[in-house]
């Protein structure tokens, strides 16, 4: 039997030691493993019961996930607060692929896609469409509390909910999250700490306009990877309060964060909650500096890389919202294309143009009016992972633009500002 | 010869052929594309890394700083050592990141997998170490690069 560095309580001894089954033995083994690894003293409760999974794709690769997952479902294990999952990966209605393109989704890529879902469903997963990286948008509700203590993967989630929530959640790989979930503890470390949670990076913002949030967190994470920065000088351009504008803005500046770097945490002067209650005393002895001015954010925006065969040409397909679009950036989106079009004379976009959302927040926002004026527009409505659409190799040959910096970092996506993307899209 | 000593979390002996990332591995994006095919090695397919890209990783000592990207990115070790065309250590510069710790502990846990991890080795070895040079690693965390 292995033999546990940290304390454990008599409890989870006994678990380890096969008292109850020698499922929950090799998950309790692992969660062990993973914390004596980072010298975590113990294991400590998980307050927020609703997980959050990053795998939700149904790969035919994934043969070990799903051996596992038959495992538990078999020792009769479940999540008992439910979890909400990463998006689905496709959607031939509103994303059109090919026959070939097909093929490859259906045959090799995601054909497991029922059968994993089916599994889920006896694992706990929440019955209502639970399918987004943004879990926590309130349609859809997995919404921890500050201080609550999360058993989720998802880098863009997990961010967000440590830095604008002010949860506890360390950067897990997808099955440590199902496992601390069902198990009920996580390994105390790092983000977890009070230690963990200070910033070894003050980032003073000397702007003279509003900054692209996926360009400023882009440049943020390239520099500071995995630790964590304290940002002063961004409430002269977004407040100090964290209504419905302020969170889009901090949803799309930590996934950039999380995806160009690897920043499981960030503090806002006067905007997050700890930054709120403890200012610059969050800050670690010896923290580094890091200033961004318009010239540092042009120099990031300039030197990524256009992965596209051939870059003379335009894009012929656009996507946005990855993290997932909230239901006033849709509102937004569906302004900004609204007026583009009148102002290049066009009455439909000029190039494919799909924007991804949570199923939740795609429910309410179809009831509105702004649904009809995005579907006039000719933009689609979907609420898939745009990355997973773009793992499928035949989609290589599309020239994908995007104003997601994680989308980017991932595929061949070519990065745009929002109004240089606008301007493509509509033929400006 | 240069001697390197780090801090054993999956103890093994090798010697053979290595190669040297010396920016961050993306798991994702290098591991994907060939265990999509099934394939018997793993090719990398991560454009973004030119160290690693288009090169054979299965079954020799893989030495890199840390690595980044998606958070399935334990899991996606944990598939290619179940597939049994992982690399045969996985040789940290830095401390292992959490990601990459994962995948090293339910590919020991659940796949039985043999594969060396060996972490805080020091930047040093990442310029010592060449690609298609050999190294030879020993169970107490010792990295012999030649």
């Amino acid at each position: 039997m292995y033999q546990p560095k940290m304390k454990l309580t008599p409890e989870q001894r006994d678990i380890l030691e096969g008292k109850q089954g020698p499922t929950k033995a090799k998950i309790l083994e692992t969660l062990v493993r993973y914390g004596d690894i980072f010298d975590a003293p113990e294991l400590v409760p998980v307050t927020h019961g609703c997980g959050h999974l990053v795998t939700s794709f149904g790969m035919g690769l994934l043969k070990p996930v799903f051996r596992i997952c038959d495992e538990m479902i078999e020792a009769g294990l479940k999540v008992e607060g439910g979890f909400t999952m990463d998006p689905r990966p496709v959607d031939y209605k509103n994303v059109k692929c090919n026959l070939l393109e097909k093929t490859v989704f259906n045959l090799i890529m995601y054909g497991k896609q029922k059968d994993y879902e089916e599994r889920l469903l006896k694992l706990g997963m929440v019955p209502n469409d639970p399918f987004s990286c943004a879990c926590y948008f309130k349609e859809i509700g997995n919404i921890p509390k500050k201080g609550d203590v999360l058993s989720w993967a998802e880098s863009s989630a997990v961010n967000y909910a440590n830095s604008v929530l002010g949860a506890r959640c360390n950067r897990n790989s997808g099955m440590i999250d199902i496992f601390g979930s069902i198990i009920g503890y996580v390994p105390k470390f790092g983000l977890l700490t009070d230690e963990g949670r200070k910033a070894t990076w003050k980032v003073t913002l000397k702007l003279t306009k509003m900054p692209e949030a996926q360009v400023l967190g882009s440049a943020i994470g390239m520099k500071v990877m995995e630790e964590v920065p304290y940002v002063v000088g961004l409430d002269q351009w977004i407040g100090t309060e964290l209504n419905d504008e302020a969170t889009g803005f901090l949803k799309d500046f930590g996934a950039a964060t999380a995806s160009n770097g690897a920043v499981g945490l960030y503090h806002i002067d006067k905007i997050t909650p700890e930054a709120k209650e403890q200012g610059e005393k969050l800050l670690a002895p010896g923290y580094k500096e890091y200033v961004i001015d318009d010239a540092e954010l042009e120099r990031v925006y300039k030197n990524y890389p256009v992965m596209w065969k051939n870059k003379e040409k335009e894009g012929n397909l656009a996507f946005i919202g990855c993290p997932h679009l909230s239901l006033k950036q849709l509102n937004e989106w569906t302004d900004r294309l609204e007026n583009a079009l009148k102002e290049s004379g066009r009455k439909k976009v000029a190039v494919r143009t799909i924007l991804c959302t949570a199923p939740a927040v795609k429910e309410v926002f179809i009831k509105t009016e702004a649904y009809q004026r995005l579907m006039k527009t000719g933009a689609k409505l979907t609420c898939i992972c745009p990355l997973m659409y773009a793992n499928n190799p035949l989609t290589k040959k599309r020239r994908i633009m995007t104003a997601s910096n994680k989308l980017r970092t991932y595929t061949l996506a070519r990065y745009y500002k929002t109004d240089e993307l606008v301007a493509k899209i509509c033929g400006k | 010869m240069k001697e390197f000593k780090g801090r054993v979390l999956a103890a093994g002996n090798y010697k053979g052929e290595c190669i040297v990332s010396h920016g961050g591995l993306n798991t994702l994006a290098t591991f994907q594309s060939s265990a999509i095919k099934h394939a018997k090695k793993v090719i990398a397919s991560d454009q973004n890394n030119p160290d690693l890209y288009g090169k054979n990783i299965t079954g020799i000592a893989l030495i890199l700083p840390q690595t980044i990207g998606s958070t399935t990115g334990g899991m996606v070790l944990q598939v290619i050592c179940s597939m049994k065309i992982n690399p045969a250590c996985l040789l940290f510069s830095e401390s292992i990141d959490s990601l990459a710790a994962a995948g090293a502990v339910l590919s020991t846990v659940w796949e039985g997998s043999d594969i060396i991890v060996i972490d805080r080795l020091g930047k040093e070895i990442l310029e010592a170490a060449k690609s298609g040079g050999q190294v030879e690693v020993k169970e107490d965390g010792t990295v012999i690069v030649y």
